[in-house]
Parts: structure tokens; sequence; C-alpha cells
């Protein structure tokens, strides 16, 4: 008698609300996925069920909008811009941090660890200043050279971490060899850290895909806004035509989509990586 | 001759020992110069780029919060602390910052639990468990504003999910986001909504590490599946719990994408939270001064609420 009977009903009851949180979950998102594909009219009588007909005119009206495809060239070039520089930068320092002693080197980590304390918004209004005072308003520099400055904190910390974490004896090694700092981070370290890299790397993409205060002061030209300023200038112009913005969203949601089947692994592991060291 | 025989070292070996010491010192200046000339190139793009944009802004919210200015012109209407005092008494503001309160609590009170729930049910071998996962965490991965976008369609009176719903009673449907009361419960269950599957993610991971042998032991000696949760997974957990929590509160203090999108602050001010305060009226108004004063004091909150719970609660992470 050490095992209890196996309890059916306990196992009924953790898929019931399983079931029960996925429908809510899922509900809205397929509701406007499948609103896509209804006239207004259908959404008026049945915004739940699948529609009388799959017409495709809506997505067609999105998808043949040049402003869309601008939209997402925005957001990519900000977006890979983004990583690429956090990426180059976090790792330099991160690198500087793990590997190098020297004296001042606690106390600027800790400097650059003050960027974990506070969020971008509380500094917007001077930080609008400045790109305006520098001539970056309306440009893409003026979103990627702030969003590399406010992810680097993160990325340093995991990366960081991570370059600790190398055995010591690579750089004894590389040293009788007469290897200088420089060489052993570009031929031994990053090629070991193809890891972090890359969960930082989609961590920085998502974040920067998905950006709107920065953007919303950024930008005020709609030919250089990113998708989610264009969303929302979209919903904003059509706000009864929910057919219309409905594909649009959908629309929006797939790069995400596509991301997240792609990148999981590294999503979740940035996420409790930077959750557990941060 | 006298002086070699008097110091007892042959004159060679004494050269010798002289250059090594020469060509080592040497050496170490150059490792060490090399390792300072490293560190400064290396570190040169993080600290210039942090210093410029995060460190500075902040110093110069910091300075623009006592001064009224609206963004062109010389900084010379001194006010004190002339900003701070009417945003401490701005019902507005005063109702952002409960407002943020209120998500804070629900944050705490029912996110957090549905995600505990959740992740104990999934972080198991169970039937179905990658997919209930994938489900749950997808909310997360959508950008803020479509989420937005999604519930506004979804709490739209005329042509919404809710609209649709009382439709099934043939009852009048309410337009929830215009309604001052209810407006912010609307918000909150978006909230909820959307972040649950990321605190789930990290229970997940916390649960996963916990050693087996401790659950099975509960198990050997007859502890039901509740149990076990209860007494040993969550208590073993509290760590990770408690981080999530302060993930929670930061996340709720700098909430702005989600609020802007659903109901941008409105109706009538109601559903503002601190960064749609600063924005609403910070910087479509560009009131530069006053709305680098809502900076300053979300800036103390933050700082304040960090250090506090690191120290009293996390003290033994």
């Amino acid at each position: 008698m050490l095992f209890r009977p196996h309890r059916e009903e306990s196992h009924f009851f953790r898929y019931l609300s399983l079931i029960a949180v996925a429908l809510l979950v899922l509900t809205p998102m397929v509701a406007t996925v499948l609103g896509g594909f209804k006239t207004l009219g259908e959404l008026r009588v049945d915004p739940f069920g699948l529609p009388e007909r799959w017409r495709l005119d809506n997505y067609i009206a999105i998808l043949t909008d040049p402003w869309l495809w601008r939209l997402l060239f925005n957001s990519l070039v900000i977006a890979g811009a983004t990583v690429v520089l956090t990426l180059i930068a976090g790792a330099m320092a991160a690198f500087t941090f793990a590997q190098i002693r020297f004296f001042g080197s606690r106390m600027l980590l800790n400097y650059i660890l003050l960027g974990l304390l506070f969020p971008a918004a509380t500094a917007i209004l001077p930080l609008f200043i400045k790109l305006r005072d520098f001539g970056l308003l309306n440009s893409h520099m003026g979103i990627i050279l702030p969003q590399v400055a406010f992810g680097l904190a993160f990325s340093v910390v995991l990366m960081r971490g991570f370059f600790r974490q190398l055995p010591a004896e690579l750089w004894d090694a590389a040293r009788v060899d007469g290897c200088s700092y420089a060489a052993f981070f570009w031929k031994v370290t990053i090629p070991l850290s193809t890891p972090i890299l890359a969960t930082v790397g989609v961590f920085v993409l998502v974040q920067s895909w998905n950006n709107f205060l920065l953007p919303l002061i950024v930008m005020n030209d709609d030919d250089m806004y990113t998708w989610p300023l264009g969303i929302m200038e979209f919903q904003g112009e059509f706000s009864t035509d929910w057919h219309l913005v409905l594909a649009f969203i959908t629309v929006t949601m797939i790069p995400a989509l596509v991301l997240f089947v792609f990148a999981q692994r590294y999503i979740v592991a940035g996420l409790t990586g930077g959750a557990v060291k941060a | 001759m006298v002086d070699t025989a008097d110091s007892g070292t042959p004159a060679r070996p004494g050269l010798l020992a002289s250059w090594h010491r020469t060509w080592r010192r040497a050496n170490q200046r150059s490792a060490f110069g090399e390792r300072y000339t490293t560190a400064i190139v290396f570190l040169i793009p993080t600290v210039t780029l942090f210093t410029l944009f995060v460190i500075l802004p902040m110093g110069e919210a910091a300075l623009y919060s006592v001064y009224r200015w609206n963004g062109y012109g010389e900084l010379s209407t001194f006010v004190g602390t002339r900003n701070y005092a009417f945003l401490l008494n701005n019902g507005a503001f005063r109702s952002a910052l409960i407002n943020t309160g209120l998500i804070i609590l629900v944050s705490l009170a029912i996110q957090l639990p549905l995600a505990l729930w959740m992740a104990l049910i999934l972080a198991e071998r169970i039937r179905g468990a990658v997919l209930f996962r994938a489900i749950f965490f997808l909310p997360y991965i959508l950008a803020e504003v479509a989420t937005g976008l999604i519930w506004k369609f979804v709490y739209d009176g005329r042509y919404g999910l809710v609209a649709g719903l009382y439709g099934w009673f043939g009852a009048e449907p309410p337009f929830l986001l215009a309604d001052r009361e209810l407006a912010i419960y609307a918000v909150m269950i978006v909230v909820v909504w959307k972040y649950f599957g990321f605190h789930m993610m990290i229970y997940i991971a916390g649960l996963q590490a916990i050693s087996h042998e401790v659950v099975e032991a509960a198990r050997i000696d007859g502890a039901s599946w509740w149990q076990t949760a209860w007494r040993i997974k969550v208590p073993l957990l509290a760590p990770v719990i408690r981080l999530s929590v302060f993930f929670s509160v930061l996340g709720a203090l700098q909430l702005f994408d989600l609020v802007w999108a659903l109901t941008r602050g409105g109706p009538a001010n109601a559903t503002h939270t601190v960064v749609t305060y600063l924005y609403n009226f910070g910087i479509t108004r560009m009131s530069i001064g006053f709305g680098s004063a809502v900076g300053v004091v979300l800036f103390i909150i933050c700082v304040v609420f960090a250090f506090g719970y690191r120290r009293s609660l996390m003290r033994h992470d």
C-alpha cells in the first residue's frame, strides 16, 4: 500500500482547466484572424463563427498596399541594426568585464547595471530633446541608437555570465602562444558563444520589432513609421471598418508567429536566463 | 676584483639577472598596457551609448523638472518644486497611480496564481504539455500594440466579441472601454491575458530545476498531487516566485503600449497609467518640464521599489 490508487478525477480537472484557459487565450486571436475574412455586416451579426464565404478582399487590399511593406521594411532595418550593434558593443563590453582585470572594472559594471533599474519611459522627454538636437528625429538611427543603449545592460549581464563560464585554460593556452586579448575575443570567445549570442539577439530582435513608445516620439512622417505606429494610424483612420483593421492585425501577427516557431528555444532561454541572472 | 669578491656574486650572472629583470618588467608593462588598451577600446561603444542615451537623459530629466519649458529656446523659467507640487495634487495623476496600483494588485492576486497553477500542471510529463505551453506563451509574443487592438475589437459594443456574447442573450451590449467605471477593469483583463504566459514559463523553468528525489520521496510517502504541489513544489519555488513578483511590479510600472492602444488613457483620463499620463501630459503638450517631473517620480518609485524589494525579500536569493 505504498502508492495510493491513481485518482482519475484530478487528472480530469487539470485538463479541464487547461482547456478552459486555452480557449480564453485563443478565442480573441482566432476571432481576429477569422474577422479578416468577413464583411463588416457579418461581424455585426456573428463575430465568433466561421465566415460564410472565405473572402480574401480585405487581405488582398492590405497586402497590395505599398505602405504596409514600407512599414515592415522600416521595422526590419531598425530591428536588424539594433541586433547587430547590440551584439557587437555588448559582447565587447561583456568580454572585458569577464576576462580582463583592470582598475575600476567593478565600478564600470555597476554603472552599466544602473540600466536595469529604470524603464526607458522615465527619461523619454529629455531623450526626445537630445535626439532633436542631434538631428536624429525622423531617422532610423534615432530609434536604433537609444534602443541599443537601453538594451545593453541586459545584454552585458547575460553575455558576461556566459563568457565567465568558458574554461580559463583556453586563455592560458592562448596566452602562451602569444595571443592578444582582441584576437582571443574574435577567434575563441565569439565562436564558442553562439548560443548566448542567438539568445540575446532574438530577445533584442523581438523587443525592437514590437517597440512602440520610442518610434512614437521619434518618427513623424508616416513613410518612416514602424509597423506598430502604422497599425495604430490605420486603426485610427478606419476605426469602424473592423474587417480591414482585423486583416491588418493578422498580417502583422505573422512575422511574430514565424519567429516564435523557429526561435522559441532562444526566446524562452533569454527569458528564463535573464530572469535568473538579472 | 675587490668589489666582486665582496659582493660574492660573479659579474656576468648579475648582469644577466638585471637584463632578465628589465626584460620581464618591460614585458609586464606591455601586458599591462595591452590590458588597459583593450579594456578601453572594448568599452568605449557601450559606455558612450549608455551614457549618452540612458544616463544623461535621466540626469537632464531631473534638471528639466524644476523648469517650465516647452522644449524650445532657453531653459529660463525656473519654477522650483512647483511641477512636483502640481503633480501630487493632480487628480488625473493620482488616478494614474491608483490604476497602476490596481494593475499590480491584479497581477499579484490573479495573474501569478493562474500562471503558477498552469505551470504546476504543465511542468510534468502530461500529454499535450508542449502545445498548451506554446498556446499560453503566444500572447506574450504578440506586440503590445497588436494585443491592445485585438482587445479593442473584443470589447467593441457593435462588432466585437462582447457584442456577440450579449447578442446571444438578446441583451444590449455595453461599450466597456467607454465606461469610466469599467474601462480600467477591461484593461486589467488584457494585462492578465497577455502576461501570465511569461510568468508561467519562468515557473516551469524553476519547477524543472527542482530535484526529482524530493518529489518522488513525497509521492512514495503517499502525498497526493495537490499535497506535493502545495507543500513541496511551491515552497521550493519561492525564490522564482519572488522574482516574478518583482518583474510583475516593474512591468506594471512601465505599462504603456497596451493601454495606449486600448484607451489612450480615456475615457476622461480614467485609465491612465503613470507612463500614459507622462506621454499624454508631457509629450503631446510639449510640457518638457512637467513631463520630466513625472519621469523623475516614476524613476524614484522604480528605484525605491527595486532596492527595497531586493533588500527585504530577495536577500537570500
